[in-house]
């Protein structure tokens, strides 16, 4: 076999292993969201999206309290972490910059970034459910907002800085300050890449079990005090799903579906704005 | 010692004795740097790369404040006051003294939203006053023709040099005395760039302006003033149209015959 032809079969070889690997990987990802949405959608009734939990047996057993309760403990989550995360990331893109105390930010976040959720959830139990000696709503925001706030605090840091600077010059040289050019010119210039960034970040926290077990724990019953345990999606399918009765595990089924559609459509709406953004 | 031809006009700007450092550098980038610039006239500062003409012209603006650690010393004059004291007050001298950069930088917003930035930023609110001062310096800027039916669009949809034209629009807007260009055509092909110096030629009526240019014809076509820099030096200052044909310096006269550079 000549040179040329070796290269060309080793060139063959590899194209076919890494082509299999892809197909491999997508296989499994195509294969859990058939299961889900075959089962899910099976588990689907109107009683679902109006009724509250109730004991295994009863036909009209629903899932609005823990539909409900996801959004407020991801709702306020989202309220504290976004606001939290992009002044932190302007910081650090307009402020610190490449200072010692910038840099120590961003490396922290990142190790954030990696860290086990249920670490934080232990971390908020500690903090706040044992001093209050009771689960929480609040507790379980807490826990998701800490979650939240590194990656969009990297997002924010990294859009604002592909911003040209030259851009920013250009308003100075106009006599703009500080604070206008950050607002008026750089986050409108970022804008599509922030947003990403949130609903990134949303998504992710929004699909977390293990640090509200820790936290808001569950109600089996709609409740919208933040200060009493509250259900969530992913603590009820975990309960539901583990439960030994078939009905309970068709809900938890109906919740998997319904979880996975919601942090799909952010992740969905999310690309869009970044395509839109690179498009331009 | 630089050769300075005498200038008769009143002079817009007056550098004195300046020097430049960049943050970390160890030596300055500009030396020991005079020269006068003359009122409602076009300078022209030409030069190899790194001979410090951009370096100095953002000076005039005090840009390089934007970045920690740089260092000015000397004086600039402006209007009798050096614009280098702490005290200067550098929101007020940028409204004065306007700058066009390099690659265009148009602001994410509208057309319309662009040109009156710098009067909002001062304040101005009323909407005729806006209305009336946009489509004045969008004329003044040759632009308004083709942009009129489409103020409230995207500048970012505009050709490079129709983003140009606006960026000299926006910053004639505010009625500077003095505007600085950056090599204001380097990214402009020929027809926009003949459009833009037709442009600078005729706003040197009502500003001063000083333009860094690596182009010498456009030194030579557009300008009444030359300096050559060098090394952080001026080397010469003189009349364009002298300059060019009997430089009295031996160094511009191997820089602008192309023996180097």
């Amino acid at each position: 076999m000549t040179h040329t032809q070796k290269r060309i079969v080793v060139n063959k070889i590899i194209m076919v292993l890494s082509s299999l690997s892809a197909l491999v990987g997508l296989g499994f990802l195509f294969w859990i969201l058939g299961v889900l949405v075959l089962n899910g959608i099976d588990a689907l009734n109107w009683a679902i999206f109006t009724n509250e939990g109730a004991p295994p047996g009863y036909e009209d057993s629903g899932l609005k309290h823990a539909m409900i309760g996801q959004l407020y403990i991801v709702g306020v989550a989202t309220l504290f972490g976004v606001p939290l995360g992009i002044l932190a990331g302007t910081y650090l893109s307009e402020y610190g910059q490449k200072a010692k105390l910038a840099e120590i930010i961003r490396d922290i976040s990142d190790i954030m970034m990696s860290a086990p959720s249920i670490v934080i959830g232990a971390f908020v139990y500690a903090i706040i459910v044992a001093p209050m000696g009771h689960f929480s709503g609040w507790a379980g925001s807490v826990a998701l907002t800490i979650i939240m706030l590194p990656i969009i605090l990297r997002t924010t840091d990294d859009m604002l800085n592909l911003v040209p600077s030259t851009l920013r010059e250009a308003a100075f040289a106009l006599g703009a300050p500080k604070y206008k050019v950050i607002i008026q010119i750089v986050y409108r210039g970022a804008k599509a890449g922030i947003l990403t960034g949130v609903l990134l970040g949303v998504a992710r926290v929004a699909g977390e079990t293990a640090p509200l077990l820790f936290t808001s724990f569950n109600d089996n019953f709609l409740n919208t005090d933040m200060m009493e345990p509250m259900a969530s999606l992913t603590v009820t399918m975990y309960n539901y799903a583990t439960s030994p009765y078939e009905d309970w595990q068709k809900l938890g089924w109906a919740a998997a579906f319904i979880l996975s559609m919601f942090i799909l459509g952010l992740n969905i709406i999310g690309r869009i704005f970044l395509l839109k953004k690179r498009g331009k | 010692m630089a050769t300075i031809v005498d200038i008769f006009e009143e002079k817009a700007l007056e550098v004195k004795d300046f020097e430049f450092t960049y943050a970390g550098a160890d030596a300055p980038s500009i030396k020991k740097l005079d020269m006068p610039i003359a009122k409602n006239s076009i300078t022209a500062l030409i030069g190899p790369s790194g001979c410090g003409k951009t370096t100095l012209l953002r000076s005039f603006n005090r840009i390089h404040d934007l970045y920690p650690g740089n260092k000015y010393a000397g004086e600039i004059l402006f209007k009798g006051e050096n614009i280098l004291l702490p005290k200067q007050d550098l929101i007020n001298l940028r409204i004065q003294i306007g700058m066009i950069f390099q690659k265009p930088t148009a602001f994410p917003m509208s057309i319309f939203d662009n040109v009156a930035y710098g009067m909002r930023l001062q304040g101005i609110k009323n909407r005729t006053e806006l209305q009336d001062r946009v489509e004045k310096a969008l004329k003044d800027a040759a632009i308004f023709e083709e942009v009129k039916d489409r103020l409230k669009h995207d500048a970012n949809g505009l050709s490079g040099g129709q983003q140009q034209r606006l960026c000299i629009a926006r910053a004639i807007a505010v009625e500077p005395e003095v505007l600085l260009f950056d090599e204001p055509t380097s990214a402009l092909d020929p027809i926009s760039t003949a459009g833009i110096e037709e442009l600078v030629v005729e706003l040197k009526n009502r500003v001063s302006i000083i333009i860094v240019t690596h182009n010498m014809q456009q030194a030579a076509r557009v300008s009444d003033y030359t300096g050559f820099m060098y090394l952080g030096e001026l080397v010469e200052l003189g009349r364009t149209e002298e300059m060019f044909v009997t430089p009295r310096e031996k160094l511009t006269e191997e820089y602008i015959t192309g023996k180097f550079g």
